[in-house]
């Protein structure tokens, strides 16, 4: 047996897009335990609630991340839809389908590129960010941003798409299916990535079950759960089943991820085809009606399933918001992977759960 | 089955393409017609209600009618868009064109001269009694 050291991973690590430290007991060049450390970027959103109305809070929600932002605002906002008995019209809830499943694909690009940028591939990396560009611009032009939206609101959303902008989006998300199936040859097929992610990071379904791992780390692992199944906006009309694989390696992980932009657009097609013409996008909520009671709303974000509760007094500031985000559940799950693996494999494990950790810490 | 070269394509397609990137701001940036860059008041209608200020989530717009302003820090400005839904005469909107950097954070004031407001007639001096 070999001398035990311990060597710290992150705050700063040029792999890390976000502070979190780690610190490996290894011997040799194995890991025999990752120990975590975060709170370098707390901002206290949540004790917010305690300031601001529950309607300015919609601004604050979405802000705690600036990759799922949209889902963060959606999330609350359904959740004290119901705790309000407020029936959001069916085009708004078609509207935050396609609004969502657009951020997924945001999301999901994003990360590849990330991936292609850990494993050394900077080209792949240039690629898929140059594909998630088209998304953005379309978010500009049907909600005024290209990272915080700002659409959302208590009763519905604030923005209508026009025809030309749904013209716009078939169009942006047909361009992407035919460049990301150029792509997806490199990904999947190659040599040089396949021996750089195929079997690292082994977490069968039972460890996944057990550790509680959600969204695509899960469903890698075989895992079927998605939070969308569940029926929230306009999801219980979209016909849809989760991706899964069974392999539950780093590899499964990114077929996993690339088979959701593709599921995605599936689903925007599906939404376009049966939004309903309405003039009401949102509900008059009166300035007499606040928040009583408390919810717990589950939404599936691009990393997995977020919860939030929120608990009304009956006045314009709420008792209480809790948001927990999908990091924070996969974070036992990337520990699992690192035990026994190699030092030079630690930057893919923590990049495969695709790591918020803003988000986290709220 | 594995192989190579599978990016090939790519590479040489890149070769003989134009560059997806802007050379900004040697070109200028095109802004859709909804994108949030800044509030802007026509202060004409503005009657300095201060909803705009209370509504703020950030309390980056100060009001006040007695002294005639309306002020905003555009560094604070998170461009959200809920005081152009607050306003009662729809005199705030946001218009595209994003905040220029500056060294330090200034805030951009409208003002209007402020009318006095009318006197009182003088109060009766009390009859004392002698």
């Amino acid at each position: 047996m070999g001398k035990q050291s311990t060597v710290p991973f992150g705050p700063q690590h040029p792999v890390l897009p976000e502070p979190v430290h780690l610190d490996l007991v290894m011997e040799d060049e194995k890991i025999l335990k990752a120990i975590p450390s975060i709170g370098f970027v707390h901002r206290g959103l949540e004790s917010l609630i305690e300031k601001k109305d529950y309607q300015e809070m919609v601004y604050v929600v979405e802000r705690t991340c600036g990759i799922c932002s949209f889902m963060h605002g959606m999330g609350y906002c359904e959740a004290v839809e119901h705790i309000m008995n407020l029936e959001v019209p069916k085009r708004a809830r078609f509207l935050r389908t396609i609004w969502c499943e657009m951020s997924r694909i945001h999301s999901h690009l994003l990360w590849l590129g990330l991936l292609a940028d850990a494993f050394g591939f900077e080209s792949l990396f240039y690629q898929a960010w140059r594909m998630r560009e088209k998304i953005l611009d379309c978010f500009e032009m049907t909600t005024g941003g290209r990272v915080i939206f700002s659409v959302n609101t208590i009763g519905g959303v604030l923005k209508d798409m026009e025809p030309d902008h749904i013209k716009a989006i078939l169009g942006a998300i047909e361009w992407i299916e035919g460049e990301l199936k150029v792509i997806r040859r490199t990904f999947l097929f190659d040599a040089t990535v396949e021996t750089r992610l195929k079997g690292v990071g082994v977490l069968s379904k039972e460890e996944a079950h057990d550790l509680g791992c959600v969204g695509p780390f899960g469903r890698a692992s075989g895992l079927k759960v998605d939070t969308r199944k569940r029926g929230y906006a306009a999801y219980p009309e979209i016909d849809f089943e989760p991706v899964t694989s069974t392999v539950g390696d780093c590899f499964a992980r990114c077929d996993v991820r690339i088979n959701e932009v593709f599921q995605s657009i599936d689903i925007i097609r599906q939404a376009v085809a049966k939004l309903p013409e309405e003039k009401d996008l949102n509900v008059p909520v009166k300035p007499v009606d606040t928040p009583l009671g408390e919810y717990f709303m589950r939404v599936e974000q691009p990393r997995g399933e977020a919860c939030y509760y929120v608990k009304g007094n009956g006045t314009k500031l709420l008792d209480r918001l809790r948001i927990r985000t999908p990091t924070f559940a996969n974070i036992p799950g990337m520990l699992k992977t690192l035990e026994g693996a190699d030092y030079a494999d630690v930057p893919i494990l923590i990049l495969t759960i695709d790591p918020c950790i803003s988000c986290t810490e709220r | 089955m594995a192989k190579l070269m599978n990016f090939t394509g790519t590479i040489l397609k890149n070769l003989f393409h134009k560059p997806v990137t802007t050379k900004y701001p040697a070109e200028p940036a095109v802004y859709p017609e909804r994108s949030r860059g800044h509030i802007e008041n026509d202060f004409d209608q503005c009657i300095l209600c201060g909803l705009c200020m209370r509504n703020c989530p950030t309390g980056t717009i100060k009001v006040s009618k007695p002294e005639g302003y309306w002020k905003i820090n555009r560094f604070d400005c998170i461009q959200c868009g809920y005081c152009t839904l607050k306003c009662p005469k729809k005199c705030l909107s946001i218009v595209p064109g994003y905040q220029t950097p500056g060294p330090e954070k200034k805030e951009e004031i409208l003002t209007r001269p402020v009318t006095p407001p009318p006197e009182k007639p003088a109060a009766k001096e009390e009859k004392t009694a002698v």
